[in-house]
């Protein structure tokens, strides 16, 4: 399915399949190269974590795994952003961006859901895709609730706006937004970031049970959550990838020294 | 206590935190507080005075007419004849008139306001936006007196092209340049709240795979709801009290039809041609100006509290 991995390559970490993987990914807002060389695997249905401190590019990094980067004028991609199994690289021009966001979900650091009932919400994936049949709504509705953990507190009022569900709740229905739409990854930007540590434990429990379908890609500046988590870890800094290791061994035995620093809070 | 004091102490006379002078300026300070809080009083309240001030005078004013017609008279009768000399007062034609030219103004508008707004907040690049909403702001700019002119002389002549047999002045070419005039409005209001709605809320919608216009139609217009539909009170408001365009363009013969063809006098064209002294001063005839000002009043306030009770009831919580 993949390619030999070199065997001084960050692929060559990951003894499992790949869901996607970068090589020698650059990224440019404008003149201000963002990110430099960047070759990171993502094992499929596994938790891989991006951490770093503000600015180093994480989040840049995860947003151009949905092409979000295109929305805005100036930006440009360097590099491939290969897609397994069907070996597409994502950031080619000749990909259409809507299909790649279609494929790979996203949630984001504050809870933005629509302004909808919950129901809408969890079943907006599928209406972009022209998915009109009620019963089928429905059921993909149920199942994503279901899924997310939310189920159960809200059924009783899926015509209810979702802005009336409390913080924790509503990152939920993102992330039942998300999984609604049957994705192959989900990429989470700092998701708990805006919760408070009992709505930031149910994400992250949501989290480790989401991987067993799914593959995950999140940034957080929470080492103790990616130590816990995650099960491969990337540390970058200024718009490098210092360090990618599996995360037991990463935060045990750090190759790098600033690696080291940043992981035992000497800087960050 | 003594520990407070010790603290002062250390500083001495003149002490950093400069406590003594602080405690002789209390007075000082609360006396200017409260003069500013007087003069700040006195602003907000003149704004409510003239408010008060203006329906006052509307009633006392509407009062002297209504002891001469009755108010049935008034709201229903199909004539209005303030200058014959067997004069009548049923002001449905000007209400009429008032209706249909405002209506057709809000054809053209909301649609027209509503679609530019999207452009501009939602498809335009920055730099194209950026040009666009000057040209549209100097549409805003234009006399009303312009528009009427433009209404009569430019847009009538165009519309007889097409309905044979359209009088010189009517309705629909006041009202459709009223609607032109009344765009900038629409489309400026409702541009505001859809730039308001967060940039977090369209990422959310692009990240599901969303188009421009899907997220246009299904995420930006229900977040900015309240605020188009502001803009649309707002714009039908102006319409209704819009002078110039319908005194020029659609005539001041009070006429009871809602065909958009005829001429029709509107409650404000009326006031118009009142106050320029066609009606002597003090007779009945003059006194109507502020019964029917007092209508035009109600109205307006029907429409903004249409307005608060949408933004009450749909309302977002950013």
């Amino acid at each position: 399915m993949n390619e030999p991995r070199k065997p001084e390559s960050n692929a060559a970490i990951v003894t499992e399949p790949l869901k996607a993987e970068t090589r020698k990914f650059n990224f440019y807002y404008g003149d201000n190269h963002a990110l430099k060389n960047v070759d990171l695997p993502v094992a499929e249905r596994r938790v891989t974590a991006l951490i770093g401190p503000s600015g180093c590019g994480k989040s840049t990094l995860l947003r151009s795994f949905n092409r979000m980067h295109d929305l805005y004028p100036g930006n440009r991609y360097e590099g491939e952003i290969r897609l397994y199994p069907d070996d597409v690289d994502l950031v080619s021009p000749t990909v259409d961006p809507i299909e790649i966001r279609m494929r790979i979900s996203m949630v984001f650091q504050k809870p933005n859901p629509f302004p909808k009932t919950i129901f809408e919400n969890v079943a907006y994936g599928l209406m972009v895709r022209g998915e009109k049949r009620r019963s089928v709504l429905e059921e993909k509705v149920e199942e994503a609730l279901r899924g997310a953990a939310l189920w159960d507190e809200v059924k009783d009022r899926l015509d209810d706006l979702a802005f009336n569900l409390s913080g924790g709740q509503q990152q939920r229905l993102c992330i039942a937004r998300a999984l609604a739409a049957d994705p192959e990854i989900i990429l989470f930007d700092e998701p708990t970031s805006a919760l408070d540590p009992i709505a930031t434990a149910s994400i992250e429990e949501l989290i480790a049970e989401i991987k067993e379908k799914v593959t995950i890609l999140i940034v957080t500046h929470n080492m103790q959550q990616a130590a816990r988590i995650s099960d491969y870890t990337a540390f970058m800094y200024l718009g490098e990838l210092i360090e990618f290791g599996r995360t037991d061994e990463l935060f045990v035995r750090p190759r790098k020294k600033q690696t080291e620093d940043y992981i035992t809070g000497r800087f960050g | 206590m003594s520990d407070a004091m010790t603290a002062a102490d250390k500083g001495g006379g003149s002490s950093s935190l400069y406590l003594d002078r602080i405690r002789t300026m209390r007075h000082v300070r609360n006396g200017k507080e409260r003069i500013i809080e007087a003069i700040l009083f006195v602003a907000a309240f003149c704004a409510v005075a003239v408010t008060v001030a203006i329906v006052a005078i509307l009633l006392y004013e509407a009062s002297t007419f209504f002891a001469h017609v009755s108010l049935v008279e008034f709201l229903t009768g199909t004539e209005w004849t303030p200058l014959f000399e067997r004069a009548s007062f049923g002001m449905l034609p000007l209400l009429v008139g008032t209706v249909v030219t405002s209506f057709i103004a809000f054809l053209v508008a909301g649609p027209l306001g509503f679609l530019i707004a999207m452009y501009l907040s939602e498809f335009a690049p920055p730099k194209l936006a950026e040009v666009l909403k000057p040209f549209l702001e100097l549409l805003a700019g234009v006399p009303t007196i312009v528009y009427g002119y433009f209404a009569l002389l430019f847009v009538t002549p165009l519309l007889q092209k097409i309905i044979p047999g359209l009088p010189g002045f009517n309705m629909l070419s006041a009202g459709l340049v009223m609607g032109l005039m009344i765009v900038p409005y629409v489309a400026s209001v409702s541009e505001d709240a859809m730039r308001a709605v967060p940039m977090a809320l369209r990422e959310g919608s692009y990240a599901m795979g969303a188009t421009r216009f899907q997220t246009a139609m299904w995420v930006v217009l229900p977040a900015s709801f309240s605020g188009v539909m502001a803009a649309f009170v707002l714009g039908v408001s102006r319409a209704v009290g819009e002078t110039m365009i319908v005194a020029i363009a659609a005539g001041q013969q009070p006429n009871f039809t809602f065909d958009p063809r005829e001429p029709a006098a509107t409650i404000t064209a009326f006031i118009v041609q009142v106050a320029m002294g066609d009606l002597p001063h003090g007779s009945i005839g003059y006194q109507s100006i502020f019964a029917v000002g007092l209508v035009l009043v109600v109205i307006t306030l029907f429409f903004n509290l249409i307005g608060q009770m949408l933004r009450r009831r749909i309302r977002e919580v950013y």
